[in-house]
């Protein structure tokens, strides 16, 4: 079994493995982009290019806080409403208060305050990961319509608004957060002790428990932090699209679960890197966007990433079936 | 993840208190705050309201039993409800509209079955991705648009009586006690308690485990095509977004009416309390004009509640 060999110190062999699957996950992309460029005139235009870097940050950007959730056998199908929640609060205090600042903490406060209640309900309720968090998701739904009730916020200070359509050197800001994220998710993972553990966690929670990591603490953490990384996401929409709504987070849960499991993190824990979670999410908004410029009609979008989330976890079950 | 700590007690008989709590409370406390709540009529609707959750609740429970889910479900049910509707006006025949809808029901159960149990994906992420398949069908067929035109014959189906007792609700009262009898009277049943609690065992016994599985959620998706026939009836239309969400207020129901998520434990007349109490809960705010969404918000705290009253006296 990889996981355990990657927990008993054979970091060579574990990374040319993780070297090769990011490997064969690039081909993918060159072959998606060199099919959308034949396909379609817009594909190669700088506006999409940037476009297409913007929406997988951003993509990322949820994504990696689930990557973690997602090594310890978990699931976190909140994000998409805790997103929605986020930005509207966000949204308000900004409208109030005026400062940006405080937006942004709000932002990430209630995300982060959503997750950590999810990882209460997760370990002292002991509610399966994947019911609360979509209990919590239509909870989170259901006070978000109410605090808007059909209202829109919008028009935000021009420095926040940098937050998610501003350029530095002609690259969109959203891509060095991703960049800034990318940096610290994978080194949280693959250089800290809390980061070993909760792969640790994802291998076998027993196993974890009996050598002294503090299962419930850690997995508290985890989706904590998934949750905060949702509430960061949202100040990136938000300052993006000028405006926030009741349904801002819709449609955003399923590809950032899809992003994940392309970037071939195993949906059963313990294996899996943030770094693949960037290809994945860059594959998931590649096809999304290829749909778009073909004119395909979107309400194919959630029937497409349904297909792509089963064939990815397909994959990932044959490969471990395969490995024992 | 099965781990030491706040178990949720082992016998049904210990659950009985976390529904009835529930219950109790909740009719007491809309019974103070709305006039309107007790009176026969508004109990009729009630029960009338609740008929098509638990069409849903029941398979939801044995679903659940198995260790599984099925977030399919509510977007089977909207998928059904567009294809019966789309074929009654098509073709004026109410049977074969009402036959069509359950197959499609029993497709897409028959694929989270076959995708579960053949392909070893985790249930809740097959029915994630059904779910994103059924929805995308879903505005597909209707552009998003709702399915107007039924015939009145379809109406009648939900507002119709039998010596005095709504028409949904018998056909709930059967759909229950035939789940009851498949659950507790038959050989299917006891495998049903034994998928969940000792999957080996049944492997021993030479059991298929797989075609087990394939018809606990090949029933779920038949029970959802029923369920469209009722919903179609009651809104007298179709609608991409209608049966959206059910599925939440089916595990709700399973969850308050102390089903557990692990070691495959069981109660069916526990998932009838639920539904009767997210029923309650939902009219009563209804009475109190608070707005859909948040009802969401109160079902999932009563969801928490009743675990955490079970889980304190599974503690004692």
């Amino acid at each position: 079994m990889s996981t355990f060999e990657q927990s008993a110190g054979r970091p060579h062999l574990a990374l040319s493995r993780d070297m090769m699957q990011a490997l064969y996950r690039l081909l993918a992309v060159a072959l998606i982009c060199v099919v959308l460029a034949l396909l379609s005139d817009v594909f190669l235009t700088t506006n999409n290019v940037l476009n297409v870097l913007r929406q997988s940050a951003l993509l990322f950007l949820m994504a990696s806080g689930l990557t973690l959730v997602i090594l310890t056998a978990g699931l976190d199908l909140s994000i998409g409403a805790n997103v929605a929640l986020s930005a509207c609060l966000a949204a308000s205090v900004i409208k109030v208060t005026g400062s940006p600042l405080l937006g942004v903490l709000t932002g990430i406060g209630c995300g982060f305050l959503i997750g950590l209640a999810n990882g209460i309900l997760v370990t002292a309720l002991r509610i399966p990961s994947f019911i609360a968090t979509y209990g919590m998701m239509w909870m989170l739904t259901g006070v978000t319509y109410y605090y808007m009730a059909g209202e829109t916020i919008h028009g935000f200070p021009a420095s926040f608004r940098q937050l998610g359509s501003g350029y530095l050197f002609g690259v969109p800001m959203p891509v060095y957060v991703m960049v800034l994220f990318l940096l610290i998710g994978g080194l949280f993972a693959q250089r800290t002790t809390w980061g070993q553990q909760i792969y640790a966690i994802g291998a076998n929670p027993v196993a974890a428990r009996l050598s002294g990591v503090p299962v419930e603490r850690r997995l508290v953490l985890v989706y904590a932090m998934s949750g905060a990384m949702a509430g960061l996401a949202s100040l990136i929409i938000l300052a993006r699209i000028n405006s926030a709504q009741g349904d801002i987070g819709e449609d955003l849960t399923l590809p950032a679960v899809a992003a994940v499991l392309v970037g071939g993190t195993s949906l059963f824990g313990g294996s899996g890197t943030v770094a693949g979670t960037l290809i994945g999410a860059l594959i998931l908004t590649l096809v999304l966007n290829g749909m778009n410029l073909l004119q395909i009609n979107s309400s194919w979008q959630p029937l497409v990433t349904g297909v792509i989330v089963l064939l990815a976890v397909w994959i990932d079950t044959r490969t471990r079936r395969i490995g024992e | 993840m099965s781990a030491p700590g706040l178990s949720l007690g082992s016998l049904p008989l210990s659950r009985v208190p976390g529904v009835a709590v529930v219950l109790v409370a909740l009719c007491a406390i809309f019974g103070v705050l709305s006039p309107g709540f007790t009176t026969p009529a508004n109990i009729a609707n009630i029960l009338s309201q609740s008929t098509i959750l638990l069409l849903l609740a029941l398979p939801m429970t044995i679903i659940i039993m198995t260790e599984g889910i099925d977030l399919s479900i509510g977007a089977v049910l909207t998928f059904s409800s567009i294809v019966l509707a789309v074929t009654v006006i098509a073709t004026g025949s109410v049977t074969l509209a009402f036959f069509t809808a359950l197959a499609v029901g029993l497709c897409f159960g028959l694929a989270n079955g076959a995708l579960v149990a053949l392909l070893d994906i985790p249930p809740f992420i097959t029915t994630l991705g059904t779910l994103g398949i059924a929805q995308g069908l879903s505005l597909l067929v209707t552009d998003g648009q709702s399915v107007v035109g039924i015939p009145p014959a379809i109406e009648h189906i939900y507002s119709g009586t039998v010596a005095g007792i709504p028409l949904p609700v018998i056909v709930a009262a059967l759909a229950y006690f035939a789940t009851h009898a498949l659950l507790y009277h038959t050989r299917f049943g006891t495998y049903v308690f034994a998928l969940g609690g000792n999957r080996e065992a049944l492997r021993v016994a030479g059991i298929s485990v797989r075609g087990m599985l394939i018809r606990v959620y090949a029933f779920g998706g038949v029970m959802a095509g029923f369920a469209a026939l009722l919903m179609t009836a009651r809104l007298n239309s179709a609608h991409p977004t209608a049966g959206i969400g059910m599925e939440f207020d089916a595990i709700a129901a399973v969850a308050v009416g102390g089903t557990s998520f692990e070691r495959g434990n069981g109660w069916l007349l526990g998932t009838l309390l639920g539904v009767i109490a997210v029923g309650v809960l939902r009219n009563g705010l209804n009475l109190l004009a608070v707005p859909s969404s948040t009802q969401v918000a109160c079902i999932g705290a009563m969801v928490i509640f009743a675990l955490f009253i079970d889980g304190l006296r599974s503690e004692q």
